[in-house]
């Protein structure tokens, strides 16, 4: 395979004498989709921010096209094209649609490039271009998920970071966020998505990892993964 | 606190029972206030005038006072407005009332002190170059009042990122002391004098069409009014419409996921403070050319009254602190004579200060959000 888009080689992360991440690695590749599982407290969000430069690691190195960036502040790499749609979708909720957009596209000064990337997001979800004026936070959960995806690509993301896309949302709102994940990805988008919810991250992922305390325990293809007898009673419920 | 409002009879305290108390006695002066003031107008020599004025009769209030006090109120109300933009944009993004705000407004009215008399010794406070001399005059203590609130920020604040917010709160009042002795130290205790305006500017002037007279009010007073919009407009517009203004409400509602748009949030507030700061200079200089006076202590009414008509307007909320100045110093105006002069209370423009609070309290009690202020959620004031 060629080189890694984003990686992580070796990273430890302590908050103050707690050691979080424990000799982390983890390769994304361009274009693909691929997902980390872990409970709760396993180190999943801290892998996040650790990606995105927003906790630094006490040793290893973050890696973004072959280039080390760790210590870098998070607007160096989301210039980059590393975005993440946070967990609950975190919307400027008093900000209207528009301008939630508009934030997604801060760090970019191409006006031209910024509009045609509005019209990509309103043909993906033309139900986000009915509620332009709206304020963010009137709209309903799936529309909100539209817009934080939407904010997402604002920035012109080489690879999309997903902390939870389930969490909090009702089972038929999951299927149709999965189904937005999948839309993303087939722009040729990769896509990384940190789920507890495995059987359903583990139905579009390529490939996964799943964290246990701070620990990569597994490391497989998404379908020997969903075989995996371990992962099958630690986290589908199965005994 | 809002139980005392949505009242129900049950698990009502006594605290909930005397703030209705209040809530009724407070509504009550203004609504039999008001009765008695247009009973008065109507007729001087009415009975109850007589009753509490001793048996006298009152003095009717002429068009052209009550248009004075209204003209007086909003000029006096717009420098109020542009102090409490500073309140309030700071609590929108640090979430802390910084008490020290009321100073950067002194330091403006000080620095316009210095320019004015500087002018005045080279012969430019007078005449035609005045416009000029007091252009850069206003200039010099925008950015004066900046550089304050920009240090302030620095200095005291940012160490206390992250820490609850009662601590940044009373560093504010600590930096507040400091300030105001370091402006004694370095210029003395007295009041400092501006130089006269020009006649042109003193002298009072009717606007009207024709021989109808709408209004009659001194040059300064016009300034004042006209500076304040102004830049009111001009913060709107930079707070609504630039892409930096974007990011200072969003940095406002969630720091995090700002930075995780690229915004840098430090950054960010300290432009914050910088604007706020630069609203309270030209309150300063406003002031300054007003009243023509300065003093060390000068932005402490000044800071506290701002303050409330940031509370008035609801915190966090610029339309509303802008509001809320307006109407405070319409109301501190107007109230004396029109509210509690027809209830027979003496000295009543002594009473300016308690009307202003007495508003304060109103307004707490019945809508505690402020007039325009958003009820916050749970997860908001978390």
């Amino acid at each position: 395979m060629d080189q890694p888009l984003l990686e992580m080689r070796n990273v430890n992360t302590h908050y103050g004498a707690v050691h979080i991440l424990k000799d982390v690695e983890l390769a994304i590749y361009p274009g693909e989709l691929v997902c980390l599982l872990g409970g709760n407290a396993s180190g999943k969000s801290t892998t996040l921010k650790t990606l995105l430069g927003m906790v630094t690691p006490t040793s290893g190195e973050v890696v973004l096209d072959g280039e080390v960036v760790t210590g870098q502040p998070t607007s160096y790499l989301v210039e980059r094209g590393v975005t993440m749609v946070p967990e609950n979708r975190r919307l400027f909720k008093r900000l209207s649609v528009k301008e939630n957009l508009e934030l997604g596209a801060y760090l970019r000064d191409d006006a031209d490039g910024i509009d045609a990337d509005m019209e990509r997001v309103f043909s993906m979800f033309p139900r986000v271009k009915e509620r332009l004026g709206q304020r963010a936070g009137t709209l309903s959960g799936g529309e909100q998920q539209m817009v934080a995806m939407g904010r997402a690509l604002m920035a012109q993301p080489r690879v999309l970071l997903m902390d939870e896309p389930s969490m909090g949302l009702a089972p038929a709102l999951v299927q149709t966020n999965f189904e937005l994940i999948q839309q993303i990805h087939n722009e040729g988008i990769a896509i990384f998505i940190v789920e507890q919810n495995a059987n359903m991250a583990l139905s579009i992922a390529d490939r996964g990892w799943v964290l246990q305390t701070g620990r990569v325990v597994l490391d497989d293809t998404a379908d020997a993964l969903l075989a995996n007898p371990d992962l099958r009673r630690s986290y589908l419920g199965e005994t | 606190m809002t139980t005392a409002m949505r009242g129900s009879g049950a698990g009502r305290t006594n605290v909930d029972r005397f703030l209705t108390v209040i809530k009724v006695v407070l509504i009550g002066v203004i609504v039999i206030g008001l009765l008695a003031f247009i009973a008065q107008q109507i007729s001087p020599g009415n009975g109850f005038a007589k009753w509490t004025h001793d048996g006298e009769a009152a003095s009717r209030l002429t068009g052209a006072q009550f248009k004075g006090l209204v003209v007086s109120g909003l000029s006096q109300g717009a420098m109020y407005g542009l102090i409490a933009l500073g309140y309030s944009m700071v609590y929108g993004v640090l979430g802390f009332i910084n008490f020290a705000h009321g100073e950067v407004f002194m330091v403006g009215a000080f620095t316009g002190f210095i320019m004015a008399n500087k002018f005045d010794d080279a012969g430019w406070w007078d005449g035609a170059i005045f416009i000029p001399a007091v252009l850069i005059t206003i200039l010099t203590c925008t950015l004066v009042a900046m550089a304050t609130a920009v240090i302030m920020e620095r200095v005291a604040y940012r160490p206390l990122r992250g820490s609850p917010r009662i601590i940044p709160l009373i560093t504010s009042i600590g930096v507040s002391f400091f300030i105001q002795n370091a402006v004694i130290l370095l210029f003395g205790a007295g009041a400092k004098s501006y130089p006269s305006n020009p006649d042109w500017l003193q002298d009072a002037r009717t606007l009207g069409v024709g021989s109808f007279h709408i209004v009659s009010l001194k040059g300064t007073q016009i300034v004042v009014i006209l500076v304040a919009a102004a830049s009111m407009y001009g913060l709107w517009h930079f707070v609504e419409r630039t892409k930096t203004g974007k990011a200072m409400r969003a940095v406002a509602e969630d720091k995090e996921i700002a930075s995780l748009m690229g915004i840098n949030v430090n950054r960010t507030i300290v432009t914050t403070f910088a604007v706020g700061g630069a609203m309270a200079g030209i309150a300063g200089i406003l002031w300054g050319l007003l009243f023509r006076s300065v003093i060390a202590t000068t932005g402490f009414l000044p800071g506290i009254k701002a303050f409330t008509a940031a509370v008035v307007g609801g915190v966090g909320n610029l339309g509303g602190a802008m509001a809320g100045g307006v109407s405070l110093g319409a109301a501190e105006a107007l109230a004396p004579l029109t509210l509690l002069e027809p209830l027979g209370v003496n000295g009543v423009s002594q009473l300016r200060d308690a009307v202003a609070f007495t508003l304060l309290i109103l307004v707490l009690l019945v809508k505690p959000t402020g007039l325009f202020g958003e009820r916050l959620s749970a997860e908001d004031r978390a």
